[in-house]
């Protein structure tokens, strides 16, 4: 019978079979970092369990780890007992960690794909609903609870329900200075934040294909905002090759990775294999994406207006208004004449080398507005020296804004990297809540390189009239 | 988690309804990053003066009633948020039973309150208004009364001294078998070490 990639990878994993449609499945690469991580090591301990493949674990500290030359010297002591805590559940247990001060630190999805960690076919899991961007490998990954964790830790198995199967297909070749954070975008603007609930994505297409690896990491991981809570891409030459590529210390090299790729090649959709939704998008004619709510579903094209109360079908006019009030927006403002304050480069969605080439490119011998602050914060230690070695934070540094160390940062602002009340923010991370990145604080969701340009600008334009 | 065996323990009995999870434990405690501790944080806006002396008029506070394991309260007990602090807090102040009443629509016990005790071990037991209402007056009279929780022929068994009050309950199969067995989902699980092993076995 033909089958779906998911499916595929799905029925590799089960264990068992628990009845009711539950099964046991195996856990391949196990993520873990300091926030969600505490109460399942301590309940284990208290059961007196061990962690059954710490050779299958991986920790970090990034959610609330500081950016700034001070990071070493945490000073809010809740942050700094959830490291602490961490490092002494990883010394005890045996896991692998990545701890603040490591060149392998960084954000957890950033670091799992760059050391080799995750790869194609493997099941994977972390307490962290953006555990979705490793699908991009061509495996099932997802976020999980806290209680989950434990038992993860415990069986590196969890007893889960097999989600329904959502084709998601983009058509047609990206406009320059259009990007993956784009289409991803797009396609959470026509469904809206609830709907892939239930559902696993394939994203697939030529619009796909054409994508990096770092492209395809930024749609999978944002995945969960369209409601889905995993999203994957078939592997092809362009997954092999960065698996060959740069210092994957965990992945397989020669003759291994010669039979693994052979093995790799089988993770396809068969031919006519049944999906329970499908959506064909067409990106010829995307302009880039920029939100205007707060949520990810309240987006619009650069070119376009803040909309009419009642002129968004995924949501009532008293959610469009509530948003535009928290915004300081109103309807048929244009996109364009949205000035801006802050600009954060950043986070597991666009934290990667390519975003942030991307948006040097755009900065190189400009500045940024004197009005606005820019701070552009690596998504992990690793991306950060490779960025030093091209002198990308030299032409940051140069253009006004500041180079940080690796973390979450302001994404989710848990560490010192807020937005103050009624701050607007051009954002490549992608939530776009109430209060995420800090009280008050108003987010627009973009692209890195619509942020650079925002930066420079003090407001929205459309990139592609600069290019 | 340990199995639920019978044991007899002394009862006490907070005389108030809609216990919501927040008098249960405030939220400044909460920021532990430990699952353990929260016993001391039990009821800690009724325990506790302002100085943070003890109340010496909240019953949990008085000598007869230090070593409690069985506490009876009225209907909707754990109501409110769906911290699990709540249910960790209640079992390590040594509670292994929690009694409460449902009368009419409303409940015993807030829905997942209850379904947090079961990951814990706490067991809930649901009991008419007039039962409780005789378990408090025989408190009332006789504060220390023990009680003997058979949770295996579901019977309680208030040692009051005139004479014992028997007093049977319904539990969920699926919940009983767990406790019984002391198995969380984890220990359902484990249970299928050897399929586990085995699957490692042959996916390298």
């Amino acid at each position: 019978m033909s089958k779906t990639l998911f499916d595929k990878i799905w029925d590799a994993h089960v264990v068992k079979e628990l009845g009711n449609g539950e099964v046991l499945l195996y856990i391949d690469r196990h993520l873990v970092h300091e926030v969600t991580s505490p109460q399942a090591f301590e309940g284990l301990r208290l059961a007196g369990r061990k962690v059954r493949r710490p050779d299958l674990t991986f920790a970090t500290m990034d959610h609330n780890v500081p950016t700034d030359e001070n990071r070493m010297n945490i000073t809010d002591p809740i942050a700094k007992a959830q490291v602490d805590a961490l490092t002494e559940n990883a010394a005890q247990t045996g896991v692998t960690l990545f701890p603040l001060g490591d060149d392998r630190q960084g954000v957890i999805h950033i670091i799992g794909p760059e050391q080799g960690i995750v790869l194609p076919g493997m099941t994977v899991v972390c307490g962290d609903s953006h555990t979705a961007t490793h699908g991009a490998f061509g495996s099932i990954a997802f976020g999980i609870g806290t209680s989950e964790v434990e038992h993860v830790l415990a069986t590196q198995t969890l007893r889960q329900k097999k989600p329904k199967n959502y084709k998601v297909e983009f058509t047609g070749k990206l406009q320059k200075g259009v990007t993956a954070k784009d289409m991803v975008l797009k396609l959470i603007g026509i469904i809206g934040t609830a709907g892939g609930t239930g559902c696993a994505f394939e994203f697939c297409g030529e619009a796909i294909r054409a994508l990096s690896m770092e492209g395809r990491l930024t749609i999978c991981n944002m995945a969960i905002e369209g409601g889905a809570r995993a999203g994957l891409v078939a592997p092809d030459q362009i997954t092999f090759d960065y698996v060959a590529s740069g210092n994957r210390v965990y992945a397989p090299k020669g003759a291994e990775l010669e039979k693994a790729i052979a093995e790799w090649k089988k993770l396809t959709t068969d031919e006519g294999a049944k999906f329970d939704h499908e959506l064909t998008i067409d990106v010829s004619d995307l302009a880039p994406q920029v939100t205007w709510g707060t949520s990810p579903g309240m987006v619009t094209d650069v070119t376009g207006e803040v909309p009419a109360l009642d002129a968004v079908p995924e949501y009532s006019p008293a959610d469009v208004r509530a948003a535009l009030d928290y915004m300081g927006l109103e309807p048929g403002m244009k996109m364009t004449d949205i000035q801006i304050d802050t600009v954060f480069v950043g986070s597991c969605t666009n934290g990667r080398l390519e975003d942030l080439r991307e948006a040097a490119a755009v900065i190189k011998g400009k500045k940024v507005a004197k009005s606005v602050r820019m701070i552009i914060v690596p998504g992990s230690e690793a991306v950060r020296y490779a960025a030093e070695k091209e002198r990308l934070d030299r032409v940051f540094v140069d253009a006004g804004a500041e180079w940080r160390y690796a973390g979450c940062s302001m994404c989710l602002a848990m560490n010192p990297d807020k937005l103050k009340d009624k701050e607007r923010c051009a954002s490549t991370s992608n939530r776009n809540f109430e209060g995420r990145q800090g009280k008050g604080g108003r987010t627009h969701l973009v692209s890195p390189a619509m942020a650079a340009t925002a930066a420079i600008h003090g407001h929205f334009v459309d990139i592609r009239e600069l290019l | 988690m340990d199995k639920f065996t019978t044991f007899t323990g002394v009862v006490a009995g907070v005389d108030r309804a809609n216990i919501d999870t927040d008098a249960i434990i405030p939220k400044e405690y909460l920021k532990s990053i430990k699952r353990t501790g929260f016993g001391a944080a039990l009821f800690s806006d009724w325990r506790y003066n302002n100085d943070g002396s003890d109340n010496p008029d909240f019953v949990l506070n008085k000598p007869e009633f230090k070593t409690a394991e069985v506490l009876i309260a009225r209907n909707n007990f754990g109501c409110g948020s769906s911290r699990e602090h709540a249910v960790w807090a209640v079992a390590q102040f040594g509670f292994k039973v929690v009694i409460a009443p449902s009368e009419g629509n409303i409940p015993a016990f807030a829905d997942i309150f209850r379904s947090n005790c079961g990951k814990n071990g706490l067991l809930t037991i649901e009991m008419t208004a007039k039962q409780v209402d005789e378990i408090f007056q025989t408190l009332e009279k006789e504060p220390g009364v023990k009680a003997t929780v058979d949770l295996e022929n579901q019977k309680v068994t208030v040692h009051a001294a005139a004479s014992d009050q028997e007093y049977r309950f319904d539990v969920d199969p699926v919940l009983k078998n767990k406790l019984v067995n002391g198995l969380d989902d984890i220990g359902l699980t484990l249970q299928y070490a050897d399929d586990i092993a085995a699957y490692e076995a042959t996916h390298g």
